[in-house]
């Protein structure tokens, strides 16, 4: 690893920690009640969700709107799964079965995702988006109707082993996996495929194994936030994983800049967070986030950062650059 | 030693044969090409040789092994690459990302040493990343390693695309109208490349062109096709002089 | 026997509504390949209009279909203008997410100004039981599949023997060679919106008269149901959309009837995925391959 690179793990590692400890305050003195950090709990979670979604949406270009399915799958799955665990009897801490369950929920998810992608990604563009719509309002409605997780009046009870700690730090080290993805022989070999599939299998790569890995990958890492989802609200009701929650995660990946992780995040925060903020004005808030993305396509349809991400090295840079350049002239002037 | 051969390979789209019965017979280390005016089936026969078209009959032997059913893919790992007609770039990728992707398979680290960047993701990317730079230096073009591919000058464009071709360690080079749109020099000095790349890398080239002083001037031998049929095949001289390939680019 | 052909009924009443909602999406997609997500919505607020002219006005039958139909094809035409001409040459996937985005904002609209209540749809057509031996069926039904493929068979002509249908075609094919014909690409863009919105909000009255209720979100799964009955059918293609709206009717139907109402949906949806995944140019569509 070079220097530069050194540098830019050591900043970022300070950032997240930084930033916990900022968290971890503001909820230790209570300034943050209950209710936002169950705000930013719910952020964390739609990140997650966010820069699974990324994989096939950003990294392989397709338009996957069924995202909210494979939440689902890993929600229920995972939740079934603590559910047992705890009945049995066994003395294991609340951490331990919060992580089997994610990887239950990842788990499960994942096979999922490879085994509805196999066959769907032979497809493309509008005609994958629909399939994937009609896989996800299948799962959808396979909920509905299964009684061992409660059909539609839901799967209640669920023990709460979520809290913002470890969210904070499961959240943290998905962006890291993603990231890292992102920027690796499969991260380009899937990006490879966005740009130019023919080009891409003419140069070696087995386009259907990567398309089908993201895909899966995308699933396995929705089934986590799924679990994180399940553990946190301890009840899960099928409608809640429709048609419109997928179209509101793609929007969210859309918005913060397709290929972006770290618009992704941003548009996450904002998105969640905002209408939150406006719940006074719910009746308006919808209204104006759907107008706010019919200007932001026209306007800046690339999104917040398009395909790049914000450095905050680089940003940290450019502004000791300016620093040094406004001494420097005020330097030269003073002499 | 012939290391590509193509046995009556025809293809067909519903009723219209694009390619009939086409031979070809490549031997290390030539340099040949392919050539005839526009609509003849060149492109339609490097796609069935380079596994995007299945021919509707005949053989093709790579290497000694059969390649009709399979996939672009697995004929680049048994040593064949193409380049394109109307330049594929990964056009969001860099010049050095471009090869990167060719090179895929050479770098050897799984996923999830990737995603934990442990030390043989390291070691392989600076392997990678060393390589790459090598190929692109061989066509000057090291200054464009970071550039975007879609932010290069067209010249530089085709010049990345056998770049790219090369990254996979082909046995058989086959480039597809590598000359179109440049200037005399761009041309002269493609000629030179692909001369020196053939003896550098130990290659076989297979090439469709239009330009006729690149074919002429470092062909050892042409192939000649019209309608999908081979009209004549020779040295440059013998083509050149020959009627029945006048009378295709001609007309009677 | 007799329940079947009871339910066959039923289905080509569906089937009807199914088909005039899904021949707006086709045509839409077929002239600029935009899925218009917000196509459930325009269906919605016909039905609203309708609702409001039956009520309020208490017009005659002929009055509130008609109002209905001219003011969505108004509405649809604006859509088109506001929202999506500006991004006639942008990729296709931001025009994607700006139709889903008039399609929220149109849905919220509905909310706030209507109130999230259901309304009841007066029965503005004659309620009159006919018997066929052991079979019943009513004239709303009647009227509503005649109505249907009354508009139908008027929409096909139109197509096909009028200027301005062929025009539709044109574009349809290829939008720059119709531009170099002289085809004014705009105004038939536009006429494209108007149809299909008017037939969009037939449509939502007739399923507002045979459901009853109005309501804000009613747009949503009829509206993908006959989006998933145009690409069944052969998305861009008039013909298929009537055929896939017919087909999707009757299987949700008879899913209902013979196996479950819950699973309906479910099958619906499974149909789409086994045609998309075996011949996804829908049945009447043709093969386009990718030229290397």
């Amino acid at each position: 690893m070079d220097h530069n690179k050194k540098k830019t793990y050591l900043i970022n590692t300070i950032a997240v920690v930084s930033l916990y400890l900022v968290f971890f305050v503001l909820i230790q003195t209570k300034i943050m009640n209950n209710y936002f950090v169950g705000i930013a709990i719910m952020t964390c979670i739609m990140i997650i969700m966010a820069i699974s979604l990324n994989i096939v949406a950003g990294f392989l270009g397709e338009m996957a709107l069924g995202h909210a399915g494979f939440m689902a799958i890993g929600a229920y799955a995972s939740a079934s799964f603590s559910m047992a665990l705890i009945d049995s009897g066994l003395p294991l801490p609340h951490l331990v079965v919060l992580i089997l369950a994610m990887i239950v929920g990842g788990i499960v998810a994942g096979i999922f995702g490879f085994l509805i992608g196999t066959p769907t990604l032979r497809l493309r563009g509008d005609y994958l988006g629909i399939v994937t719509i009609g896989f996800s309002e299948i799962i959808r409605i396979f909920f509905i109707n299964f009684g061992p997780t409660g059909g539609a009046a839901g799967l209640k009870g669920i023990t709460r082993l979520v809290n913002f700690h470890n969210v904070y730090w499961v959240t943290i080290i998905i962006v890291f996996l993603v990231f890292t993805l992102g920027r690796s022989k499969q991260g380009r070999a899937i990006i490879s495929i966005r740009e130019d599939e023919i080009a891409s299998e003419a140069a070696g790569i087995p386009t259907t194994r990567y398309k089908v890995l993201a895909f899966s990958l995308a699933a396995f890492f929705a089934g986590i936030g799924g679990a994180l989802y399940a553990h946190y609200q301890s009840f899960l009701e099928p409608s809640k994983f429709g048609f419109m929650f997928s179209i509101e995660m793609f929007v969210i990946v859309v918005l913060g800049g397709l290929g972006s992780l770290t618009g992704s995040i941003i548009s996450a925060i904002v998105l969640t967070v905002l209408p939150e903020m406006l719940r006074s004005f719910s009746e308006y808030r919808l209204l104006v986030y759907s107008l706010v993305l019919i200007i932001m396509m026209i306007f800046r349809p690339q999104g917040i950062f398009g395909r790049s991400e914000f450095s905050l090295t680089a940003f940290i840079e450019s502004l000791i650059q300016r620093k040094n350049i406004k001494n420097s002239i005020d330097g030269g002037e003073a002499s | 030693m012939t290391v590509l051969s193509a046995k009556n390979i025809t293809m067909q789209f519903g009723g219209l044969t694009a390619v009939d019965q086409f031979n070809l017979e490549l031997n290390a280390n030539e340099l040949v090409g392919l050539i005839g005016p526009n609509g003849a089936g060149k492109t339609t026969i490097f796609n069935m040789l380079t596994g995007v078209y299945v021919p509707t009959m005949g053989e093709i032997i790579l290497n000694d092994q059969s390649i009709i059913k399979k996939t672009p893919h697995e004929i680049v790992k048994l040593g064949a690459s193409r380049t394109f007609q109307n330049i594929r770039l990964f056009k969001d990728l860099t010049a050095v990302e471009n090869v990167k992707i060719a090179y895929h398979n050479f770098i050897d680290y799984n996923m999830i040493q990737g995603m934990f960047r442990t030390k043989k993701f390291w070691d392989e990317e600076k392997k990678a990343q060393e390589e790459c730079m090598k190929l692109l230096d061989i066509f000057d073009m090291g200054e464009y390693a970071d550039t975007l591919a879609k932010n290069l000058p067209y010249g530089q464009q085709r010049k990345l695309e056998i770049a790219r071709a090369l990254a996979s360690d082909p046995k058989v080079l086959m480039l597809d109208e590598p000359a179109a749109g440049m200037n005399p020099n761009e041309t002269a000095e493609l000629m030179e490349t692909i001369h020196f790349i053939r003896n550098k890398f130990d290659i076989t080239v297979l090439l469709i062109e239009h330009d006729m002083k690149l074919v002429m001037g470092i062909c050892e031998r042409i192939i000649v096709v019209d309608y999908g049929k081979t009209i004549a095949e020779g040295t440059p001289d013998e083509i050149k002089n020959n009627p029945e390939v006048i009378r295709a680019y001609l007309g009677d | 026997m007799n329940l079947f052909l009871q339910q066959l009924i039923n289905g080509l009443n569906v089937g009807s509504i199914y088909a005039l909602i899904a021949i707006g999406y086709t045509m839409v997609y077929g002239i600029i390949k935009l899925i218009n997500f917000a196509h459930g919505e325009i269906m919605m607020f016909g039905a609203y209009f309708a609702f409001i002219a039956a009520t309020s006005f208490q017009l005659p039958v002929w009055a509130v279909l008609l109002s209905s139909m001219v003011i969505m094809a108004i509405i649809g035409v604006t859509i088109e203008f506001v929202a999506y001409r500006p991004l006639r040459n942008a990729p296709r996937l931001s025009a994607l997410i700006t139709a889903i985005g008039v399609s929220l904002f149109l849905q919220n609209l509905a909310l706030i100004i209507f109130k999230p209540d259901p309304k009841v749809m007066p029965k503005i057509f004659p309620e009159t039981i006919y018997k066929l031996g052991e079979i019943e069926i009513s004239s709303t039904t009647l009227i509503t599949i005649g109505l249907s493929l009354f508009f139908m068979v008027l929409l096909d002509l139109y197509i096909r023997k009028t200027k301005q249908g062929r025009a539709m075609r044109a574009v349809s094919e290829d939008k720059d060679a119709a531009i170099l014909m002289g085809i004014n690409v705009n105004r038939t863009i536009s006429l494209t919106f108007a149809v299909g919105s008017a037939l969009g909000a037939l449509g939502g009255v007739l399923f507002s008269v045979a459901y009853i209720q109005v309501y804000p979100t009613m747009g949503v799964m009829p509206g993908l149901k006959a989006f998933i009955a145009a690409v069944l059918g052969g998305i861009g293609i008039i013909p298929g959309a009537m055929l896939g709206g017919f087909i999707i009717g009757m299987v949700e139907t008879m899913t209902k009837a013979y196996l479950s109402t819950t699973w309906a949906d479910a099958i619906v949806f499974a149909i789409l995925i086994i045609v998309l995944l075996f011949k996804p140019t829908g049945i009447l569509g043709k093969n386009t391959k990718e030229k290397v």
